[in-house]
């Protein structure tokens, strides 16, 4: 559960998951089998088609909640179930504690049900003098620590063996050996005699089908079986999400559920419980059902127009399984009950702003979460509007506003901008490199090295060299973001030459500036909003074909975001969509559009390799583009492990969480420099930054180039 | 191959991807022999497979003490079947019952039974099982051993949702989807099966053209 009062007191939680190497490890083979799994599991589906349906029908389901529940209540009612309603968390609990007492029941199993630890259940439970023993695995080993889950899906994946076998040693009296073939059979027998025992039995729900008033529970070991089975009591609780109006569409849940989760194409038991079924040790030999379902704050959450959408959570935990930040720290640093991207988000809505306030600012913005979802939940753009939320109810950080004030007057951000190239001349090195970190930087940045301000912008060296295209086959606008006009403009320069040899008439509108992602990363919704108006309004979209730009991180947000941003402004909103519709990223122009030839180029047969940035791969889907230019422009590609991995850049994120981002650094690292090439290629200016920053700390010899320099070096 | 028969192969390749033996039969008297044969094969002390070796506490051991013989669970059964297993598990020396399950929570040996239907693209078995001792076979036994006529495989679970809806519309009704043996990877990812239910899933597909 996270504790931390501050991001000073969590950011010493993180650095304490950093230092369990234990953890590390399985979050990293984890990550690396859950991959292979997953794709395998999907091979042959049409997985964007299968997700696309989930969301509309989850959506719709969340649309008529009130309508399902009736009918769920209807004909779980007539079937012998009992239904009972719980506004919150203590509600529910105080529900089931009566059942309990009405029934006279004294010992309890479970089965899993994060909705019972998300009302924390089990302490109210035990406070009423009732013996709770959970009996999925991991549930009951976290259970015997006194800890929370670190996974949705696998509670106890923070614990090695040896803990384990520590654990049950004191549980049974006696020695246990560390072997997990052992271990699981010493539960087995253990927990066969709680269930023998208990009179009541709780379990959770992944579908509460209206349609037939019955639910389905999906689970690996086969205790909800038992649980539902052998106590003569059962009750299941779950939240109003688990509403399906058919069975169908519990079905096709079912289809993506397993997959997403554990690269399992099914669970090992799917049970379907319907109406009060047989049970030998109730008096009438049937038993007592009740079906708690809980609202807690959803039916808020799916009246909100953005936050709606989080009622497709099927709590598959994949979210957690892909991020990169959660493979660093494990769960209980990336959630307070749930975990992974969507923990961030309802830990806002279920426990609080004071749980989720530091959770929120540790999302990367990679997007591998989004691109995983099995509801197509776009989650990084939800725990941003929840970091946005929660700094205009708590006041904004000094940094956080003084950016955002900058970079709304573009004039003075880029006055700003040369007079540090200015500042920075006492440190500057002639590699391009800043020799000792300004005072603002801790030593936990010096992981990385910084680059210099360039002694010329882009914008600059333009005016005198913008070059005549006679006759264009294309005409485009350039759009270059800050870090290329004023970090690396040589970049630009290399796209330029590239373009015009190939009939691209060119234009750089002077009024454009920062994209405003770092703002809206930092939660700062109306300077982002500002930033987007001052873009749209430095272009006119009609007049070129596309807008290019070399920076992924740029190219996704002005394609993505701007609509959304400027949408209480209709005349801007058709600005931005046209604008949206024409942004292409560099490697698809080229490649795509342009349609450059091998023979174009100097074949120089020299090695190299490719990062493939989020919000290019991800962002924009783009995957071949920026690997066969490099092939086309005369090098041999070699495939890097892990490609499509975040760098640990993700722009402000590096400031805020250093020793995060140099840890995901020196993975992308050693993966480089295992595949023996000499260049390593990418497509956008940040990573750029944090890749050569990293090796010149390390002394390596690896160069790293925008695939946009290598063309324009090669063209013959 | 036949529509049938490519659906009965996916059926088999799926299933035994998750570790269920799967063994083509073409009468219920090879099914009668198979079980006899596996339970016959089964160690003498019933449970060690599932860590009779290990220390438990007392109670859990108790438990565990209580069972004697070799118990063969067959509820569900038509009864002429019934019969004969009951007569050929006699002659073996094990038990056989139909009924009072609750009487052997420590364990069964084998849980015979009949499934529903077999879903192809999962190697899943469809059990519809509202009586108690029929679940209670599925689950407290060692080995769950169970027929699967070969015309009851269909090709994925829309197929099944007519007849999943049509049950359970005649409440009450417990429908079980059954993929492999029960299993879990919760300590450090290693998959390790049986953890609460069977440790083996024998499916015995049965022509019955």
């Amino acid at each position: 559960m996270q504790k931390a009062n501050d991001l000073k007191e969590y950011r010493e939680e993180l650095r304490e998951s950093l230092d369990n190497d234990f953890l590390r490890t399985t979050l990293d083979n984890f990550a690396v089998a859950y991959r292979a799994g997953r794709a395998n599991a999907f091979k042959g589906m049409d997985v964007r088609g299968l997700i696309d349906d989930i969301a509309a029908s989850k959506d719709e389901a969340g649309r008529n909640s009130e309508a399902l529940f009736q009918e769920f209540k209807e004909n779980a009612e007539a079937a012998g179930v009992h239904v009972h309603f719980a506004k919150d968390g203590d509600e529910a609990n105080a529900i089931i504690t009566r059942i309990a007492k009405d029934a006279g029941c004294r010992k309890i199993v479970k089965s899993k049900s994060m909705t019972a630890e998300e009302t924390l259940l089990n302490h109210d439970l035990e406070d009423a003098g009732l013996e709770v023993t959970e009996t999925d695995l991991g549930e009951w080993i976290i259970q015997l620590r006194h800890e929370g889950p670190s996974h949705m899906v696998m509670p106890a994946i923070h614990l090695s063996r040896f803990q384990v076998g520590d654990l049950f040693t004191k549980v049974t009296g006696s020695k246990q050996d560390a072997e997990i073939e052992k271990l699981v059979k010493v539960a087995r027998r253990e927990l066969r005699q709680k269930y023998v025992e208990a009179d009541m039995g709780i379990s959770g729900a992944n579908f509460a089908v209206a349609e037939t008033g019955g639910i389905g529970l999906v689970t690996n070991e086969g205790n909800a079986r038992l649980v539902t089975t052998l106590p003569r009591v059962h009750v299941a609780l779950m939240g109003i999400d688990k509403l399906v109006p058919k069975l169908h569409d519990a079905l096709r849940i079912l289809k993506a559920l397993p997959r997403n989760a554990t690269g399992q194409q099914i669970t090992s038991y799917v049970t379907w419980i319907t109406g009060a079924n047989e049970c030998l040790a109730a008096e009438d030999g049937k038993k007592e059902i009740h079906f708690v379902v809980l609202d807690n704050g959803r039916s808020e959450l799916l009246k909100d127009p953005l936050f709606s959408q989080v009622n497709r959570c099927v709590r598959c935990g994949a979210c957690a399984n892909v991020c990169p930040v959660y493979r660093l720290v494990g769960g209980h640093k990336m959630g307070h009950i749930y975990i992974g991207a969507i923990g961030l988000i309802l830990t806002y809505f279920f426990h609080g702003k004071d749980k989720a306030k530091n959770l929120v600012q540790n999302c990367i913005n990679c997007e591998a979460c989004k691109d995983v979802c099995a509801g197509g939940i776009d989650l990084p753009r939800l725990i941003k509007e929840i970091h946005a939320r929660i700094q205009d109810e708590d006041g904004h950080p000094l940094p956080s506003f003084l950016l955002a004030k900058v970079l709304k007057n573009r004039k003075l951000f880029h006055t700003l901008l040369r007079a540090a190239k200015w500042g920075q001349k006492p440190m500057a090195e002639k590699d391009g490199f800043i020799r000792h970190l300004p005072m603002i930087f801790s030593k936990e940045h010096s992981f990385r090295a910084l680059p210099t301000i360039a002694e010329t912008p882009f914008r600059d060296w333009w005016k005198e060299n913008r070059p005549e295209v006679k006759k264009p086959k294309y005409r485009v606008a350039l759009f270059s973001g800050c870090v290329q006009d004023f970090v690396y403009p040589e970049q630009m320069q290399a796209a330029v030459d590239v373009f015009a040899a190939n009939g691209v008439a060119m234009e750089f509108p002077m009024d454009q500036s920062c994209c405003g992602l770092p703002v809206q990363m930092m939660g700062e919704t109306k300077a982002s909003r500002d930033v987007a108006a001052q873009n749209l309004r430095a272009f006119e979209p009609n007049a070129y074909d596309y807008i290019i730009t070399l920076c992924a991180s740029c190219a996704a947000h002005l394609k993505h975001n701007y609509p959304k941003l400027v949408m209480d402004k209709p005349a801007l909103k058709l600005k931005a969509d046209a604008f949206a519709a024409k942004v292409m990223d560099y490697s698809t122009f080229v490649n795509d559009v342009l349609k450059v030839e091998k023979d174009a180029f100097r074949e120089t047969g020299e090695k190299a390799t490719y990062h493939a940035p989020c919000h290019l791969c991800r962002g924009l889907d783009v995957h071949d583009a920026p690997r066969r230019l490099i092939e086309k422009g005369g090098m041999a590609y070699v495939e890097c492990a892990e490609e499509e991995v975040c760098c640990g850049f993700g722009g402000t994120f590096s400031m805020k969480f250093p020793e995060l981002s140099a840890e995901l650094l020196n993975k992308k690292l050693n993966n480089v420099e295992e595949t023996g090439a000499q260049t390593l290629l990418t497509d956008c200016p940040g990573c750029i930054m944090q890749l050569r920053g990293g090796l010149k700390a390390r002394g390596s010899k690896v160069k790293v180039k925008h695939v946009a320099e290598i063309l324009s070096a090669n063209r013959k | 191959m036949s529509s049938k028969e490519t659906l009965c192969q996916k059926f088999k390749e799926k299933a035994e991807l998750v570790s269920a033996f799967v063994t083509e039969i073409d009468s219920e008297d090879a099914a009668l022999k198979y079980v006899i044969e596996l339970c016959d094969k089964k160690e003498a002390c019933q449970l060690l497979a599932s860590g009779c070796e290990a220390d438990l506490s007392d109670d859990a051991g108790a438990l565990c003490d209580a069972k004697q013989t070799k118990v063969i669970a067959a509820p569900g059964l038509n009864k002429e079947i019934y019969k004969k297993l009951a007569a050929k598990a006699k002659k073996s020396g094990f038990d056989c019952i139909d009924s009072g399950m609750r009487d052997h929570l420590a364990g069964i040996d084998i849980g015979f039974t009949y499934a529903e239907y077999g879903i192809a693209d999962t190697g899943t078995l469809m059990l519809d099982c509202p009586g108690e001792e029929m679940r209670l076979a599925t689950m407290i036994s060692e080995y769950h051993v169970c027929v699967l006529p070969k015309s009851k495989i269909r090709a994925n679970t829309y197929a099944v949702e007519k007849m999943m809806l049509t049950r359970m519309k005649k409440t009450p009704d417990y429908l079980a989807f059954i993929t492999g043996a029960s299993r879990t990877a919760d300590i450090e990812r290693v998959l390790a099966l049986g953890v609460h239910g069977p440790l083996e899933l024998h499916i015995l597909l049965l022509e019955d053209n």
